[in-house]
């Protein structure tokens, strides 16, 4: 097995026990993408210089010391380019400082390498809306990786690099991580600081690890999670050890079943394999109850309202004064914003900025934008209700496999309905995981394992049995 | 609920995006789609119920008032398309 194909935690034991340097796992990473990605499409770019630099000064006495760790290319890592997919800030853009959640990885000894793909601006679940590359499914060829953060599952499953970070707004860790079949964690709102990250949907969005193993999700955690002052949404809480009890097992574990995710529109196998895993978890001694979460075929239509609302307010920065590419030679202010702007983006991301534009409009705000806002109490409700009779909830990630590459562009609206299961963590807040099931005809298939809000550890160990018993 | 309508070009211009003709069609149809879909929300009683900016309750977080050194002004401006004596510049906004 090569380097760039281990977990983190194998790693750390073999630089512990002297068997390899950082030089040698960076070293591979390296090669391994430069032999095979052009195949793959993963990374954007990356720096070998810096990254061999930062590997000869690794302190192995650091947590994470010596290991590399792909990023996706919409969070900041200093000197290091920031595109989010956008020809808006291809070649027009360097981090001028690091995201919190970079820092800490380095504080932790990691070496952030190279950037990986995505929707542009973390705008869609297929990777395709990137404006700068495609990005091909290593565990499924022909199909999608899933996205946005489809660059940061794909280099993992690819063996590309031993780990990614990624970002989930409605569904980009996790179900990405089921496409492909890795671990991904998207951990409670506030749990790790967005300062950095390039803002999306500002109350959904959160950081979290794409992992071979759940034991390396863990580690991550532990590096990335805690309050940052720049971050005023990060969470005043004490952050736990997320390697620890790992391997405690669900036996009294309660684990609930939400009828509303079980219904015509998911694929009888992908249907099938989560209720397998059940059972399995069942026979490790957790007990399986049926719950509801009442407001579930709510929750797309309150998604598509909220996150492109933020997202035009949150990408009114990109205007062609600040940073990124001005367009032309603009004789007026007007003419610039509206020239740059049009030359930037994507058809993706105009259409999400255009939506919400239209439901924050005069006229429109208390019958859309509002009333949302309404429905998403009752959607944090549900959870609350249900958290109070089970310790974690099992769900499928997605409706059905990855689809093959191109099946549904020029038809937003049916990519939008594929989002049902994962967005529903990011409305209430609580933390959720995807972590591969049996393949389905060769193709990787994920169990969702969401938690309450800061149930990590419960998560983490639940997926921990369901990746022992896999 | 709001007629399911929307003047795409109008909206756009709100945004700051130039689209083109074709553009204005195909967004159109699309947003009209979704717009559909989204109306769906009117069948909910939220009579009485409270609405969440964010999925947790806080509020007026302050950090302690101590200065920290911030990133110096070099920092912003290396990515700014056009500068001119540390400031950014653009085209002439008020007439003389």
């Amino acid at each position: 097995m090569s380097l760039a194909s281990s977990s983190l935690s194998s790693l750390r034991q073999k630089l512990v026990a002297g068997e390899i340097t950082s030089r040698d796992i960076v070293q591979d990473v390296i090669d391994q993408i430069s032999s095979r990605d052009q195949e793959i499409g993963a990374f954007l770019s990356f720096d070998p210089d810096s990254a061999l630099s930062a590997a000869d000064q690794a302190d192995l006495s650091l947590p994470l010391g010596g290991l590399p760790i792909g990023i996706k290319d919409n969070i900041n890592v200093e000197g290091q380019p920031c595109t989010c997919a956008s020809k808006f800030l291809k070649g027009a853009y360097t981090a001028p400082y690091d995201a919190t959640a970079i820092a800490r990885l380095k504080a932790a000894g990691a070496i952030p390498f190279g950037r990986t793909n995505l929707d542009e601006f973390a705008m869609g679940s297929s990777t395709e809306n990137s404006g700068l590359q495609t990005t091909h499914n290593p565990s499924a060829p022909g199909h999608i990786p899933g996205g946005s953060s489809g660059g940061s599952a794909a280099a993992v499953a690819g063996k590309l690099i031993p780990a990614t970070l990624g970002s989930d707004t409605g569904g980009s860790i996790r179900q990405p991580a089921s496409h492909c079949g890795v671990v991904g964690l998207k951990p409670s709102y506030g749990r790790v600081s967005r300062f950095g990250l390039v803002a999306f949907g500002s109350s959904l969005d959160q950081i979290g690890p794409l992992t071979h193993t759940v034991q390396d999700s863990a580690l991550l955690l532990n590096a990335i999670a805690g309050e940052d002052p720049r971050d005023s949404t990060s969470l005043h809480e004490p952050v736990p050890d997320y390697t620890e009890g790992l391997d405690q097992g669900v036996a009294g574990m309660k684990l609930g079943l939400p009828r509303e995710y079980f219904t015509d529109g998911i694929s009888p196998q992908v249907r099938e394999r989560v209720e397998t895993a059940a059972k399995s978890l069942e026979s490790q001694g957790a007990e399986i109850v049926e719950i509801s979460l009442p407001n579930t075929e709510y929750a797309v239509a309150t998604y598509y309202i909220i996150a492109p609302a933020e997202a035009s307010s949150n990408l009114s920065r990109f205007d062609g004064v600040r940073y990124g590419n001005r367009t032309g030679n603009p004789e007026d202010m007007l003419s610039l914003y509206k020239d740059s702007r049009e030359a930037g983006f994507g058809p993706e991301v105009k259409r999400r900025i255009i939506l919400g534009t239209y439901v924050l409009s005069s006229g429109y705000y208390d019958a859309y934008y509002l009333r949302a806002q309404k429905v998403r109490t009752l959607i944090r409700r549900d959870f609350e209700q249900a958290f109070e009779k089970v310790d974690a909830i099992l769900t499928p990630v997605a409706p059905e496999t990855a689809p093959k590459m191109g099946d549904a562009t020029g038809d937003p609206l049916k990519h939008y309905l594929a989002d049902i299961f994962t967005i529903s963590a990011n409305l209430a807040g609580n933390c959720g995981i995807s972590v591969p099931l049996e393949p389905i005809d060769g193709k990787p298939v994920g169990l969702q394992i969401l938690g309450p809000y800061l149930g990590e550890k419960e998560i983490l160990r639940c997926a921990r049995a369901v990746e022992a018993s896999e | 609920m709001a007629e399911p309508h929307i003047d795409v070009r109008y909206v756009a211009n709100l945004a700051r995006i130039n689209l083109s003709d074709e553009e204005v069609a195909r967004y159109s149809s699309q947003l009209e789609d979704i717009v559909g879909y989204i109306e769906k929300l009117g069948e909910v009683d939220v009579e009485g119920v409270e609405p969440s900016a964010h999925p947790i309750e806080m509020s007026n977080r302050v950090r302690k008032d101590e200065p920290v050194s911030s990133l110096p002004a070099e920092g912003f401006l290396q990515n700014t398309p056009d500068q001119s004596n540390g400031q950014l510049r653009v085209p002439k906004v008020v007439d003389a």
